[in-house]
């Protein structure tokens, strides 16, 4: 194919590895001006790595990089962003000390001819801004208390509007609500028809396709298709992101799910019983049985967080109480949980693990008091690890290699690995899908099921609709703080889960 | 900010090989001892009194106290906090063993006489309370290491100051002043002692359960606490055992010295914090250990002796000592970026 227009952005042959591990292999990738690129593919495919190659993240790699048809060499994100290069990251990096205005114009703030900066002036075009992507925030009121969806919204509101020519955008939509996203893909298409140049990656492919000129689908760190969103459908996008079908993976996208019936003849393993904490939970019962997957729903703020790190003693509820096996616990600390057969992933990999220790020791980590009284027994330790990445099918499959070299969907799989090896009674876990692709999303909804067929009593807690549905057994639904609707033994769809929200 | 297309040149084909990624990473243990072999090279150049073997029995003997302290101080900076009182507690832990001793009818100390092993042990279970305040204020009350060991400096300084009122004192108990002053075939029990010290906690952090969760705690506390360990603890832990090295460190310097006074151990809070970060073991915790210290160690005891072989000017080497430590601050933390690096 020939366009006539001359790209804004062509990256050839780029290779990069790190310590070993090749995440891109001889990758081609062009961009025109006034071009949304959807960008998808597994954790671990290489586009986050590709994606920093372009915002001068990683400034070493091998192969040719041009912008305007001019070989460039950044050396840091700085040389990316002079050269008119914005990217939002999947991760929020706002200053929640600052006022609205001020993370709008983090690092450009308007400044009068003493080097002062312009107040009056900077909250005027921080509201003018926010106004073009439906956001109506006091401009001078503190960031960190706005909703998580408002804040990322701000976050992406300074990358659109710093005048930069391409824009990469990594996972933009996870915490917004359909209305916002309807909002923000308004502004992407006036920034395209200005011709500035778009990457947009998302595991929703349903957005990629809505929003995208053109896709390009990565696997193994090589790309693997490239085509115009037009000519391509769903289906063909997850076939060419994970090479083959997979059950699971069906019904993740299945949109009716009906419950099982409850079954009421096992052992309730944990219960809760008027849980208040502040005013994030107010009265929260719930029991959970062995063999079972309680879903706990509700959007952002909801008390789910709050509601999870009671059950892992890592904060105290102010009151209601707590049973484990009938009996009743106050949790002192983590450990306390831990000892009493609590197992916690938090919704937050870096919260998880240690980056710069080897996998076999992230692994280890949690039994190492049921395998060692004083000394350490390291054979022991790789031995369990091993079996685990084999189980849990862990890439790379090196015990020995540094957590920090692996892959998100791989890191995650080592969150839960680390919980395996010596089966909890109760699994906590927090937004065990966030940020997946569909294939790693089925390999961990795989590893949940098998879990609760052994009879661990599970507990997911998400603000992704789908997560739920695909895990959950039953469903409950928290709404500030209170539990407002259950479901079991019912067909349910997102809808009315949405709705009970 | 730079205007657009400048800071930009040829695009070179670079790729990070296997052998400078180790180097990379290996960065942190490789710098201190470079810095050992070419200060011993300079130093015996320098000299001809610097390379002989009763100069090396002196310098063993000269970084024993430090040692001893800072194996302690190692555990501590390993969970990415500080002690600020370990000379304090050496201080006050020597001037109580001191003070638990019958001193010479001149000595105008109130003092309160006890058998030599009741003299040893209210001495230990002294730093060991002085650290468990330590470890209370951190894990307990929330005081920020550097702030509540700050205090604890003072307050030990006050029991010490309490306790010989500006006198001196002479005698501790028999079994302190041989491992103090004495030697066996040759060589000072101190170092001995020091020696053994540094194994121990060499043993412990390395191969015990107790060890890997430090480690575990300084590389990141918040997953600590997410895989249900007892961050408090292992905190709460390792103050205590840095308070107890600084109390048997105090006890056998007070030995060493043939005297127990105010002020006695001041330039030891340095020196102790020099031979750990020096050594390579990061300040922000989980990387680094007892080899590290070691090899601190030796960088600093090379450093004052070879200074007192050369001839310069004697005011000079306090900014010479200051510029080694600034340049192996310089490397600690550039260490520890190299390693961010090598496993982003």
């Amino acid at each position: 194919m020939s366009d006539s227009r001359p790209p804004l952005l062509e990256l050839q042959d780029i290779t990069k590895s790190f310590g070993g591990v090749t995440a891109l292999r001889g990758v081609d990738f062009t961009l025109l001006p006034g071009e949304i690129h959807g960008l998808v593919g597994e954790n671990g495919a290489g586009k986050s790595t590709l994606m920093k190659i372009i915002a001068g993240v990683h400034p070493e790699f091998s192969g040719r990089f041009l912008l305007d048809g001019r070989d460039v060499h950044f050396r840091s994100a700085r040389d990316a962003r002079a050269a008119g290069i914005a990217m939002v990251h999947q991760e929020l990096s706002v200053a929640p000390d600052l006022t609205v205005a001020e993370n709008v114009f983090f690092g450009t703030q308007p400044t009068n001819r003493f080097g002062l900066v312009q107040w009056r002036r900077m909250a005027r075009d921080a509201a003018e801004q926010l106004k073009k992507l439906g956001i109506d925030a006091d401009p001078m009121a503190r960031l960190g208390d706005l909703p998580i969806g408002v804040q990322q919204l701000i976050e992406i509101a300074r990358v659109l509007f710093s005048g930069a020519r391409i824009i990469i955008l990594d996972e933009p939509t996870s915490a917004l609500s359909p209305p916002e996203v309807e909002r923000l893909f308004a502004a992407l298409r006036r920034l395209r028809s200005q011709g500035t140049g778009i990457i947009f990656i998302s595991h929703f492919i349903e957005d990629i396709l809505l929003i995208s000129d053109e896709v390009t689908v990565f696997r193994n760190g090589r790309k693997v298709m490239q085509t115009s969103a037009a000519d391509t459908s769903k289906a063909a996008l997850i076939e060419a992101m994970i090479g083959k079908g997979r059950d699971a993976l069906e019904e993740t996208y299945t949109h009716d799910i009906t419950l099982p019936a409850p079954a009421m003849e096992k052992p309730v393993v944990v219960e809760a019983e008027g849980l208040s904490l502040a005013r994030s939970l107010k009265h929260v019962s719930f029991a959970v049985r062995a063999g079972e997957v309680l879903g706990v729903y509700g959007f952002m703020g909801c008390g789910q967080l709050e509601l999870a790190r009671i059950l892992f003693g890592k904060l105290a509820p102010d009151a209601g109480e707590l049973r484990v096996t009938g009996n009743r616990q106050t949790f002192r600390n983590t450990a306390h949980a831990r000892r009493a057969g609590i197992a916690f992933v938090p919704e937050s990999r870096r919260d998880m693990l240690f980056h710069q220790e080897p996998v076999y020791k992230n692994v280890s980590v949690s039994i190492l008091d049921r395998i060692s009284a004083v000394l350490l027994k390291p054979a022991r330790e790789r031995t369990i690890a091993q079996a685990q990445v084999e189980q849990l099918q862990i890439r790379p499959a090196d015990v020995e290699i540094d957590l920090g070299l692996l892959s998100g969907g791989n890191q995650q799989k080592v969150a839960l690995a680390k919980w395996l090896s010596h089966p909890p009674r109760l699994l906590v876990l927090c937004e065990p899908t966030r940020g997946m692709d569909v294939g790693a999303k089925s390999d961990v909804i795989q590893i949940v099921r098998q879990l609760r067929d052994r009879g661990i009593a599970v507990i997911v807690l998400s603000t992704e609709p789908e997560t739920v549905l695909s895990l959950a057994d039953r469903i409950i639904v928290l709404k500030r703080g209170e539990v407002v609707r259950e479901f079991a033994g019912e067909t349910i769809s997102k809808d009315r889960l949405l709705e009970a929200a | 900010m730079a205007s657009e297309g400048v800071p930009m040149s040829e695009a070179p084909v670079r790729h990070g090989g296997g052998a400078v990624a180790l180097l990379r990473s290996q960065m942190r243990n490789i710098a201190p001892f470079l810095t050992l072999i070419f200060l011993s090279a300079f130093f015996a150049v320098a000299s001809p009194s610097f390379a002989t073997l009763d100069n090396v029995g002196n310098i063993l003997t000269q970084v024993s106290v430090t040692g001893i302290i800072a194996v302690g101080l190692t555990f501590v900076i390993l969970c990415a906090e500080i002690d600020l009182s370990i000379a304090s507690i050496a201080n006050v832990t020597g001037i109580a063993v001191a003070y638990f001793t019958m001193q010479e009818s001149y000595v105008n100390i109130a003092n309160l006489p006890l058998p030599g092993w009741a003299a040893i042990l209210l001495a230990l279970a002294l730093c060991a309370l002085l650290g468990l305040v330590n470890a209370f204020g951190l894990t307990v009350i929330g005081i920020p290491s550097f702030i509540m060991t700050l205090a604890m400096m003072q307050i030990a300084a006050g029991i010490s100051a309490l306790l010989v009122r500006g006198q001196i004192a002479y005698k501790v108990p028999d079994l302190i002043a041989t491992l103090g002053s004495n030697s066996i075939a040759g060589v000072p029990w101190i170092v001995i002692v020091a020696a053994l010290m540094l194994l121990a906690g060499h043993l412990v952090l390395t191969y015990t359960r107790f060890g890997r969760y430090v480690y575990m705690v300084g590389g990141n506390r918040e997953a600590a606490e997410y895989s249900g360990l007892n961050v408090k603890l292992i905190l709460g832990s390792v103050m205590v055992i840095s308070a107890v090295c600084s109390g048997i460190g105090g006890m056998l310097g007070v030995a060493h010295f043939g005297s127990a006074q105010q002020n006695e151990f001041d330039t030891y809070l340095l020196d102790s914090i020099a031979a750990v970060v020096v050594g390579g073991t990061s300040l922000f915790g989980g990387r680094g250990g007892i080899g590290n210290t070691i090899i601190g160690l030796f960088v600093l005891g090379v450093l004052n002796n070879g200074l007192d072989h050369v001839n310069i000017d004697s005011f000079l080497k306090i900014l010479i000592r200051g510029l080694i430590l600034l340049a192996a601050l310089v490397i600690n933390v550039y260490a520890q970026r190299l390693r961010a690096k090598a496993a982003d």
